[in-house]
């Protein structure tokens, strides 16, 4: 069973197998292991898709049924860098609309789109639940609140020169952010190194977490 | 008298609440430990019930009676819900970055006296920061042996997985939660039969919200007696309620019920920035009905007051808007939310959302027709007969329903704006 991903990292192969173990059924396993299979092949491919179904006894196409329901599994490949701009009630509000032009002027694409030199992703999302720092965005799903079009117009030029290889929502609150739905307390060392969610025993995640149980 | 129970830890430890050792030299792991030396497994289940505790996650059910329904055949699970994606709310997510061991005591407690021996915290995975909080919460307190084998010298066990979700509102609600944890598209399941019968794998399954999970340990240290003395008698406690939108102090505020809206927007939340005027607000997420000033600024806030006046406080979302808010542009948003997250199983509810966000757009475009807001109320009507409050419901989910708020909203207060929209709409479209 585990040989189908033998070509995965160790890291990874070793993420899926405490994945498996933390669930009485194995096919509670799906979502988490398509996110790792999704670090792996840089997205939901199909060939992710067929591994994950191995994994769990079940066949490509029930795997699929199920990545085509939930919107964070992408089944493009995207860029390195997806910033989702919230444009739902509160964030509309305040701006959200605007933000989003802004956002697709800087990066030069529409959003569901992908800048030519694979950098940059745009999308608009449903609220993310940063209402109260609206308007809020996320880039690999860190968040930053009370954005103004300024700033994310500087976002998109700190990325594409910069390059970061790990990005920490609090660096770019501080640099990009404003208003605040709340005190974040202290700073977190763990930020996103992909477009897939920064959390340690299935994610993007710098430094190293421990698996789950 | 209490006026914050949720909160008081991250306000006075900002830099660390969210650690085991500040929550252990701030009273943290006490309420466990008496828990599991003093207390019986129905010990614990009547302080809950006399908490009179309602349900957080929205639906307001009174969590003790929803303890008494768990049937006794093993396993049973305990699921705690973190999906929060309810537009205007963002409670939990504060909640779990900044006081996570309070929600994973609350989750031990919870487990010990439901016979619990494995519980999951679903959380959406646009939340990677709660997810990795949480996580290194759940670590610490393996390390600690508040988690796993014989817990603290009894013979308790437990353990706790975080699962991420993939991005969809449904998935908040608890049957399309549990078949989501299955690994299974989020639809919802029919009910009956109810989680606390057949629930996670078919198993008898308490699924509760964040923030009700979070005010378990204050309820086993003061007893559910104090908890239900605080607020009035059917909103008992505090609530955590996330203001946003034209507000002037936006965030969450741990509240006690009981003041008037105008007390919670004037004073709570600073007034409408700009010296603007208020116009509608939503007292209870984008599914709820709009309160507009003329009504409703003395009406009390509360689970009931609320509910008597045709809207919910919900899971505690209160979007303000000024007086140049395009109201017809607000429904829209709020008619396009329900429409892109509809699981799409019920007719009514997959034909009938993208429908009203269809005409909703025409309007807004300036090609609106006279008979449109009879056919959005027809519309409406199709997916919640009779447009009553609380909603008829022609479909397994309160979902459907939900978008037919802002249309009632609109067409109840603002009905003078949105005829004018359409009528000038007609001749040449700019
Ligand atoms: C469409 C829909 C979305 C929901 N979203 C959430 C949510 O994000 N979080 C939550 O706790 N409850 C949500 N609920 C309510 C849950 O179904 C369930 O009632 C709740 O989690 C039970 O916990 P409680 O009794 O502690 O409130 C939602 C319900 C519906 C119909
Ligand atoms: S009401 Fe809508 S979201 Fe709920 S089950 Fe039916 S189609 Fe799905
Ligand atoms: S509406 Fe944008 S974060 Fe909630």
């Amino acid at each position: 069973m585990m040989s189908v991903i033998s070509h995965w990292s160790l890291e990874n192969q070793e993420r899926a197998r405490s994945i498996l173990a933390s669930y009485p059924v194995k096919r509670s396993a799906l979502m988490p292991l398509l996110y790792v299979a999704s670090l792996e092949h840089e997205y939901a491919s199909l060939e992710a898709m067929c591994e994950v179904a191995e994994l769990i006894d079940i066949t490509p196409v029930q795997v699929q049924s199920v990545a085509t329901f939930y919107t964070m599994f992408k089944r493009e490949k995207i860029g390195d860098y997806l910033i989702s701009v919230c444009t739902s009630i509160s964030c509309h509000l305040n701006g959200a609309d605007e933000v989003l032009a802004a956002v697709e002027e800087a990066s030069g694409v529409a959003s569901g789109e992908t800048t030519d030199d694979g950098s940059v992703s745009v999308e608009h999302v449903e609220c993310i639940g940063a209402c109260g720092g609206a308007p809020a965005v996320q880039v690999n799903y860190e968040l930053i609140e009370g954005i103004t079009l300024d700033k994310a117009e500087a976002l998109i030029d700190w990325l594409r020169d910069t390059k970061p290889t790990v990005l920490l929502a609090d660096e770019m609150q501080q640099l990009f952010g404003g208003q605040r739905s709340f005190d974040w307390g202290s700073t977190e060392p763990q930020g996103a190194t992909r477009p897939v969610p920064a959390f340690g025993p299935y994610g993007s995640t710098n430094g190293s977490a421990r698996g789950g149980r | 008298m209490t006026d914050k129970i949720l909160t008081v830890r991250m306000d006075a430890h900002p830099s660390d609440s969210h650690t085991l050792s500040r929550y252990l030299d701030t009273g943290g792991y006490e309420a466990l430990t008496k828990a599991l030396n003093d207390m019986s497994k129905e010990d614990i289940i009547e302080e809950v019930k006399a908490s009179n505790l309602r349900g957080r996650g929205g639906a307001g059910f009174p969590m003790g009676v929803k303890w008494g329904f768990l049937a006794p055949a093993e396993p049973r699970y305990l699921v705690v819900n973190c999906d929060e994606s309810e537009p205007g709310t963002f409670n939990d997510r504060q909640l779990t970055e900044r006081d996570p061991h309070q929600l994973l005591e609350g989750i031990i407690i919870s487990s010990y006296a439901l016979g619990v021996s494995h519980a999951f915290v679903y959380i959406r995975g646009e939340y990677p920061k709660s997810a990795r909080r949480l996580q290194r919460a759940v670590e610490e307190a393996y390390d600690a042996g508040y988690l796993g084998q014989d817990i603290r010298g009894t013979e308790f066990s437990l353990d706790v997985t975080l699962h991420l979700g993939g991005g969809a509102y449904i998935c908040g609600e608890e049957t399309a939660l549990l078949n989501s944890l299955e690994g299974r598209r989020g639809e919802p399941r029919l009910k009956p039969p109810f989680p606390a019968v057949e629930g996670l794998y078919a198993k008898p399954t308490i699924v509760n919200n964040v923030e009700s999970i979070s005010n378990v340990p204050w309820i086993m240290t003061n007893g559910g007696t104090a908890y239900a003395a605080i607020g009035p008698e059917r909103s008992a406690g505090t609530k955590m309620l996330s203001i946003s939108g034209h507000i002037a102090r936006p965030g969450n505020h741990e509240i006690v019920m009981g003041m008037t809206w105008r007390e919670l927007i004037f004073d709570i939340g600073g007034g409408i920035p700009d010296g603007k005027a208020l116009k509608a607000w939503i007292p209870g997420g984008a599914s709820a009905p709009w309160f507009v000033p003329d009504e409703h600024l003395d009406t009390i806030v509360s689970i009931d007051d609320v509910a008597a006046n045709g809207s919910m406080i919900g899971a505690g979302a209160v979007v303000v808007m000024d007086e140049t808010t395009n109201v017809v542009a607000a429904a829209h948003r709020i008619v396009r939310f329900f429409a892109h997250e509809s699981c799409g199983q019920c007719t009514p509810c997959r034909e009938g959302t993208s429908w009203l966000e269809a005409v909703l757009k025409r309007i807004l475009d300036g090609n609106g027709r006279p008979e449109d807001i009879d056919l959005m109320l027809d519309i409406s009507d199709n997916i919640s007969p009779g447009l009553k409050w609380p909603p008829a419901m022609t479909t397994i989910c309160p979902l459907g329903p939900s978008t037919v708020s802002p249309i009632t909203s609109i067409t109840r207060w603002f009905r003078p704006e949105l005829e004018a929209m359409i009528a000038g709409s007609e001749g040449p479209v700019g």
